[in-house]
């Protein structure tokens, strides 16, 4: 059983605290090639908002397009496209690809994974670091071959083009297109180096949250983020071999050294580009499904982490337990188990058997139950509470709020039929722009602004942020509730100029209105920007607990020291004892002993459902 | 201030509903405002409606809950949060009602599907051979642009072994087009879709019709266009008909039409197909 007095650790005395001269690091162990896990979090943090940054002005090119189409592109263009700033069809099928791919591979994944896993998971379970540390460093700097390789593509042909989905055969053979050279290649490498990085998060989180919490730290009083990031490592280690074997298939197929003249995805009898090619019998089928059995599930890597953060932070906010923990947990394991066989509705309209499609119909809209649940919790989580409308809460009910139209638009397109019509059409772009920006990010935004006390033992402007989250709001809206009806309208996706047909003209004074409101959208974020770094140094301190909030990582200093806990945590109850009767404060930490009571049983709540 | 931002989580709701109101009367809806051209796209708009009611009323409940909340929790006085840790009756409620509505939307949607794309369910011509067996046409895809094969006029197809040679090997008495699919109107139709490069994919949206070509597969499609759009004067309004799968630079610009004609029209544009092909260029 635990101990219920604290043991002396000698670690983690606060930045200023420290007089463990004799492992104090220098400042490249400290701070370039740390083992630590909280300077590697931050590290990712900031890597990745500097890749929003890059995924963001590639958006804004393609929004620029589409609103104006063949104009000269102000600044951007400049630097890049050809013709003086004109966006030419390659260059725009480059720019979607590599929105989508920097956006997902280098921004959603490593912040939720990369960034607030490595970050929180000690800190929330009472560790004092990961369980490997040096193959947690070493996962943050395989980032960096990866961004190189996808920076270095540009320059060959254009850059990659054929979608972040790289669908064979137009990226399986170098001619089929001009990015499907060596611009491909790289990209496959790149993918590579990102599925490293990846693999090692997750075994690492994994074994971390299994072996090494603090005494009392059951199971079920772990936070929910905790368990959202378990699950998350458990769908990376599962689903990603998939995607790395089928990255290097199409390596094969692409690169003609000795020996390797494979053909996985492409059949004989192909005549591309003026060009005959040679051999054949493969399927490019194989290749959809392969990347989709990865890249369904990783839609969850991209959510699930920010369910469980949203949830803990909306506790903390509301003041209150967080409403039916059980099902909380079961339906993040629901969502991530079916996760698994939903990827073929993907390909409803691929030409796979027809008979594969009502199974997979019937799979994906069933998830649709379990997110169902986590809405109402979330809305139960806020029932009744004293709510603190501060910047942390704004994101995460725009979170809720634009989840559930995230939820919604998912069962049109999980509906076979409807699917026939809808497509790759905008109204997927909607709907998957729904999840990943308006519940993803704004559940990350949150995110920073609450525990970036804990990370720089500052806090962040609150009034910029709450200017920065309603000019975000307002512009995640006008640019993306329009792309519904876009979808509705027939207007298909990665169209370079979709106004040619006589049946999408009279849709481009929309796409203006859309592409204004990503302009406002994009530029808000320089606020995010301004206010993390001159709050990162000149921020007013803050101490422990700012938020009053129950976790352990608020029992470590702000920031914490090598080490975390300057006493070894000992856990007495789940994390979302607000406002407990057992107390005069709304806050009951999961340290805190409270003797028993005369003739009570001893007194620790579990968190029941 | 906490007023304020209740308000503001209405307002998004809110306006969403507005637009997507008036979305058929500022024309953001359907292509044309209009119905679908077929039987098979007059059913996925009951269903698209059908999912819409479903959603927006979903949608309508959960804003208005979380506002509700919201509201609620803005109160200024004191008093302490409410210690619950959730319901069980709720939660049981909140699991039920939703799965037997998704499962219902699931199961609904199941005959359009089946009867539309599985072989067996497909139709049989008037002539009461299956219409697998009597394509109208063979399309081909390719960057950027669409060819159309028609059989010879008059050639009878003797079962699925001959469908079969004739999509294997074209014949001298074929015709070929380029981004000008015409199809009889008013009865069942079938075309066989593949690509020579890359994949494409079919779509007319007008018949909510859509179909990857996969290379190094024959996809066959059927489907019915109600009326003929074909005007002997006017040559013909078509059904605008573009490229759904991303196959390259070119992707956004492969516009073809298809212009469903009476079936004297139709016999009718395939002989003067057949006298274009076949003039060699003398006059006399």
């Amino acid at each position: 059983m635990s101990t219920l007095h604290p043991i002396e650790t000698g670690a983690g005395h606060g930045p200023e605290g420290h007089g463990h001269a004799h492992h104090e690091p220098g400042f490249v162990r400290k701070y370039v090639f740390s083992t630590d896990h909280k300077i590697i979090g931050v590290q990712f943090l900031i890597t990745t908002l500097l890749m929003l940054m890059v995924g963001g002005f590639l958006a804004l090119a393609v929004r620029w397009q589409l609103a104006w189409p063949w104009q000269s592109m102000p600044i951007l263009g400049q630097l890049f496209a050809q013709e003086g700033g004109q966006i030419s069809p390659e260059f725009y099928t480059m720019l979607f690809t590599m929105h989508a791919t920097v956006m997902i591979f280098l921004v959603i994944i490593p912040i939720l994974a990369g960034a607030f896993g490595n970050f929180l998971i000690p800190l929330m379970i009472g560790a004092d670091d990961m369980a490997f540390p040096t193959l947690n460093m070493l996962s943050y700097w395989f980032m960096w071959p990866a961004i190189a390789l996808f920076m270095l593509s540009f320059l060959f042909g254009g850059g990659p083009a054929s979608g972040w989905t790289s669908y064979p055969v137009l990226s399986d053979i170098p001619w089929a297109a001009p990015g499907s050279g060596t611009a491909q290649t790289f990209w496959l490498l790149a993918l590579t180096f990102v599925g490293f990085s990846s693999m090692m998060g997750s075994i690492n989180y994994m074994t971390t949250i299994i072996n090494m919490r603090a005494p009392g730290m059951t199971l079920f009083r772990m936070p929910l983020t905790i368990w959202a990031m378990l699950i998350t490592a458990i769908l990376q280690a599962f689903a990603l071999p998939v995607l790395t074997a089928a990255g290097f298939m199409q390596l094969f197929d692409r690169i003609r050294i000795a020996g390797l003249h494979t053909c996985f995805f492409f059949p004989s009898g192909l005549y591309i580009n003026g060009q005959e090619v040679i051999h054949g019998g493969g399927q490019p089928l194989l290749w959809q499904h392969l990347f989709w059995f990865y890249s369904h599930p990783a839609v969850y890597i991209m959510l699930l982490p920010a369910m469980g953060m949203v949830s803990d932070m909306l506790s903390c906010m509301a003041r209150k337990p967080v409403f039916g923990y059980k099902p909380m947990v079961y339906s993040l394991a629901a969502i991530a188990g079916l996760g698994f066989i939903v990827w073929g509705h993907h390909m409803f309209t691929s030409g796979m058997n027809p008979a594969l499609g009502m199974t997979f119909m019937v799979s994906t809209i069933m998830i649709a139950l379990p997110s169902a649940i986590k809405t109402f919790n979330w809305i139960g989580t806020l029932w009744g509470g004293r709510l603190q409308f501060n910047t942390v809460l704004l994101n995460c009910v725009a979170f809720v709020s634009l989840f559930v139209v995230g939820g919604l638009s998912g069962i049109f397109m999980a509906a076979v039929p409807v699917d026939i019509y809808i497509h790759d059409t905008y109204f997927i772009v909607a709907h998957f722009h729904y999840i990943l920006f308006g519940a993803t990010l704004f559940g990350v935004f949150g995110g920073i602004f609450f525990w970036f006390p804990k990370m720089f033992g500052r806090t962040m402007n609150e009034g910029l942020g709450k200017l920065h989250f309603a000019l975000t709001f307002i512009g995640f809206n006008g640019t993306f509730f329009p792309m519904h009806l876009l979808g509705v309208a027939g207007m298909p996706r990665r169209y370079a100029d979709p106004y040619i047909h006589p049946y999408l003209e009279h849709l481009l004074p929309m796409n203006q209105f859309m592409t204004i409101s990503a302009i406002l959208m994009g530029t808000a974020q320089f606020l995010l920007l301004g206010n993390f770094f001159y709050s990162m140094f000149f921020g007013p301190k803050v101490g422990r607990n700012p938020w009053r909030a129950n976790g352990l990582e608020w029992t470590a200093p702000s920031p914490p020291g090598h080490g975390n806990f300057d006493v070894a945590p000992v856990v007495f109850r789940g994390p979302y004892e607000y406002s407990s009767p057992l107390v005069e404060r709304d806050y009951l930490m999961q340290t805190t002993y409270i003797p028993p009571e005369e003739g009570k049983p001893h007194a620790a709540p579990l968190p029941v459902h | 201030m906490k007023r304020f931002w209740c308000f503001f989580f209405i307002f998004w709701p809110t306006v969403a509903v507005v637009a997507c109101w008036f979305a058929p009367q500022m024309n953001w809806w359907f292509p044309y405002n209009r119905g679908s051209a077929t039987p098979l796209g007059a059913r996925i708009d009951d269903l698209f409606e059908l999912i819409l009611w479903i959603t927006t009323l979903t949608f309508i409940a959960t804003q208005a809950a979380l506002v509700y909340v919201l509201f609620r929790g803005a109160r200024e006085s004191g008093e302490r949060a409410l210690f619950t840790h959730g319901s069980h009756n709720l939660e049981v409620m909140w699991t039920i009602v939703p799965a037997g509505i998704l499962l219902f939307i699931a199961l609904y949607q199941m005959d359009v599907w089946a009867e539309y794309r599985i072989q067996k369910n497909f139709p049989t011509t008037t002539a009461g051979t299956p219409i697998i067996d009597e394509p109208i046409a063979e399309v081909t895809a390719r960057q950027f642009e669409w060819r159309i094969r028609y059989p010879a006029p008059g050639r009878k197809f003797d079962g699925p072994a001959d469908v079969q040679r004739w999509l294997r090997e074209p014949e001298p008495g074929d015709l070929h087009a380029v981004n000008d699919l015409r199809v009889p109107a008013g009865q069942d139709v079938l075309i066989y879709l593949r690509t020579q490069d890359v994949q494409h994919s079919f779509f007319v949206p007008e018949l909510r019709v859509k179909q990857d070509a996969v290379p190094g597969k024959v996809i066959p499609i059927w489907f019915h266009v109600n009326n003929a759009t074909y005007d002997h004067e006017l040559g013909g309004v078509a059904y605008e008909w573009v490229c759904a799968e991303l196959c390259g630079w070119g992707h956004y610009k492969m516009g073809a039409r298809l212009v469903a004609a009476n079936q004297g029209d139709f016999d009718e544009y395939l002989k003067r197909l057949a006298a274009e092909q076949n003039d060699d260029g003398y006059r006399d």
